[in-house]
């Protein structure tokens, strides 16, 4: 463990240490014709901890994490990564500043090793540019050999190291779930954002990932979508509540589990306001 | 016997020219899954290109590079202004806008430079190499034509499997949006992958015209050869582009020495329809490869 005892304070409690906001997602409102995807969401994200984000299906979560991550462009309201303005970013350039994300399910390349998978991952660190890449192929190939064994590396960090020469069609998928979480960790990013990292998985695996999450909550922030509501009770330091697109309720696990709008939520009754 | 052995000798050095083209259509089914109609049309024109410099400086070999060069940049060009435009999963959109293409290309290639026939200089010499008064079908041009193809082979797969280029070209083919979430700009890829396959177009563009005539469809024919290696090797695969175009080259070679040359154009449709009706996924494709 060499992270410095300020980590480990924020790791449990980013509230004392809110100066610092690594991410915010301002007032933004996303509507695809008719229907209102998120209504003027906020969220600050600390820059250690793990911020959970919940809420019925429909509810509006993939959709934040796709504004977050550049596949859909705000309709209004704003980001903010270390406190500058973010806009008209494509994904791509977001990932490189090291915002990381995992999908649903797997969304592994199919047709990659799984060495090959991670190294697509480690692309933020490469050195070589496009054309160098192309002309200069010596140098390429010095950067290959040390993405080749970041990505050893990472996936030796999630126990997956000896399945680096395999396909990954023909790993079980809890197996596959870790080789993507692999894939996302070797950028070193600064933000991960984790959709559904539990579905799928049995309860061992889940205890695994439980302590995963806190562990990686010291060294980066976490923003978390998940329905296992233990596992998010359990690991978050924070919790946002979407129901209909919009923020219902935000706050420690303890003071969002017993809000009555939360509760309206999950149970259909007409939310209080 | 000889004539057996001669046959097979010619069909290998045409089959050479038509793996590289169908390579050319496989590198832009897999990372764009376009079909591009307009390939043969865009080999012509750089041929041209090559033709005005070969006549110019007299080097064949400068004439390759500008043609190599020039395709480059064509199939760059193509891609961002062009396909790009079509946008994602919209084959029909695709086939009709590479379709446009061709017919526009080749149209602009009799403005350009004529509609008459002219001949291209072979790389070197078109005679048979002969030994105690046999003469086999094998010369000195059809070794440099089967040479470049294995050295931009060679190439294409040194960069595929052992540069980060190359993987992030592959990862893009795969799943573009994941990618893009990795940090890979996509984008740059496709127009990198229609380059390089127009680069490979090109080759077989100036390689077939070698110690022949060009007219501005005289890659028609390439085309229907072309496209129906690629689909004998399973349009997914670059090895089997690669077998299927020289199988492509000994059966259309069997036919003309044995048959007749008038049947070939049947030959080459018959063979599609044959694959299409046993194996219509290809000799070498991998069917789960195939499903998107």
């Amino acid at each position: 463990m060499t992270a410095p005892p300020a980590d480990h304070a924020a790791d449990r409690g980013p509230s004392a240490a809110g100066d610092a906001v690594l991410f915010a997602v301002d007032d933004v409102s996303v509507r695809f014709g008719g229907l209102v995807a998120l209504d003027r969401v906020s969220l600050a994200v600390p820059p250690r901890g793990v911020h959970g984000v919940i809420g019925p299906n429909g509810a509006g979560k993939t959709t934040l994490f796709n504004v977050c991550c550049g596949f859909v462009r705000p309709d209004s309201g704003a980001l903010r990564w270390h406190g500058a303005p973010v806009r008209r970013l494509r994904p791509h350039q977001l990932a490189g500043m090291g915002i990381a994300r995992t999908l649903q399910g797997v969304g592994l390349f199919r047709g990659l090793t799984v060495a090959e998978n991670v190294m697509v991952g480690a692309d933020r660190h490469r050195r070589a540019g496009f054309l160098s890449g192309l002309l200069a192929l010596r140098r390429s190939d010095r950067d290959e050999r040390a993405l080749r064994e970041r990505a050893l590396a990472a996936l030796d960090e999630l126990g997956a190291a000896h399945h680096a020469d395999q396909l990954p069609g023909s790993l079980p998928y809890p197996v596959q779930k870790r080789v993507a979480l692999a894939r996302a960790l070797v950028a070193e990013p600064e933000l991960l954002l984790l959709d559904e990292p539990a579905s799928g998985l049995g309860g061992d695996e889940m205890d695994e990932l439980g302590a995963l999450l806190r562990e990686l909550a010291g060294r980066m922030a976490v923003v978390l979508v998940e329905h296992h509501m233990d596992l998010v009770m359990s690991v978050c330091d924070r919790i946002t509540v979407l129901d209909f697109g919009k923020v219902v309720a935000e706050g420690p696990p303890d003071a969002v589990r017993d809000d009555p709008a939360v509760v309206a939520a999950y149970l259909g009754e007409e939310a209080h306001r | 016997m000889l004539q057996f052995v001669n046959t097979l000798l010619t069909g290998l050095g045409q089959g050479a020219v038509y793996a590289a083209f169908a390579l050319a259509l496989v590198l832009i089914w897999r990372s764009t899954r376009v079909v591009n109609f307009a390939q043969g049309a865009m080999a012509a024109f750089t041929t041209y290109l090559a033709l005005l410099v070969v006549e110019s400086t007299g080097s064949w070999w400068v004439g390759l590079l500008v043609a190599l060069a020039s395709g480059l940049v064509l199939g760059a060009g193509v891609e961002r202004v062009v396909v790009r435009r079509v946008g994602p999963h919209n084959e029909l959109g695709a086939v009709i806008v590479t379709l446009g293409l061709f017919v526009a290309l080749q149209a602009l290639a009799s403005i350009l430079f004529g509609a008459q026939f002219r001949s291209f200089p072979a790389p070197a010499g078109l005679e048979g190499f002969s030994r105690g008064g046999v003469t086999i079908a094998l010369t000195p041009s059809m070794l440099i034509t089967v040479g470049a193809v294995a050295v931009v082979l060679l190439g294409l797969v040194a960069l595929f499997r052992f540069t980060d280029v190359g993987l992030r070209m592959r990862a893009s083919a795969f799943d573009g949006e994941v990618a893009r979430l990795l940090g890979v700009p996509v984008g740059r890829m496709l127009t990198l992958g229609w380059a390089l396959a127009a680069l490979v177009g090109s080759l077989a563009g100036v390689l077939i015209a070698g110690g022949s005539l060009v007219w501005p469809a005289y890659m028609d024919t390439v085309i229907v050869n072309g496209f129906v290696a690629a689909v004998l090797g399973g349009l997914d695969s670059p090895g089997g582009a690669v077998v299927g175009g020289l199988a492509m080259g000994v059966i259309l070679a069997l036919v003309t020495g044995y048959v007749g040359s008038d049947l070939v154009p049947l030959a080459a449709l018959a063979v599609l329809v044959a694959v299409l009706l046993v194996r219509p996924q290809g000799l070498f494709a991998r069917t789960a490869a195939r499903r998107v």
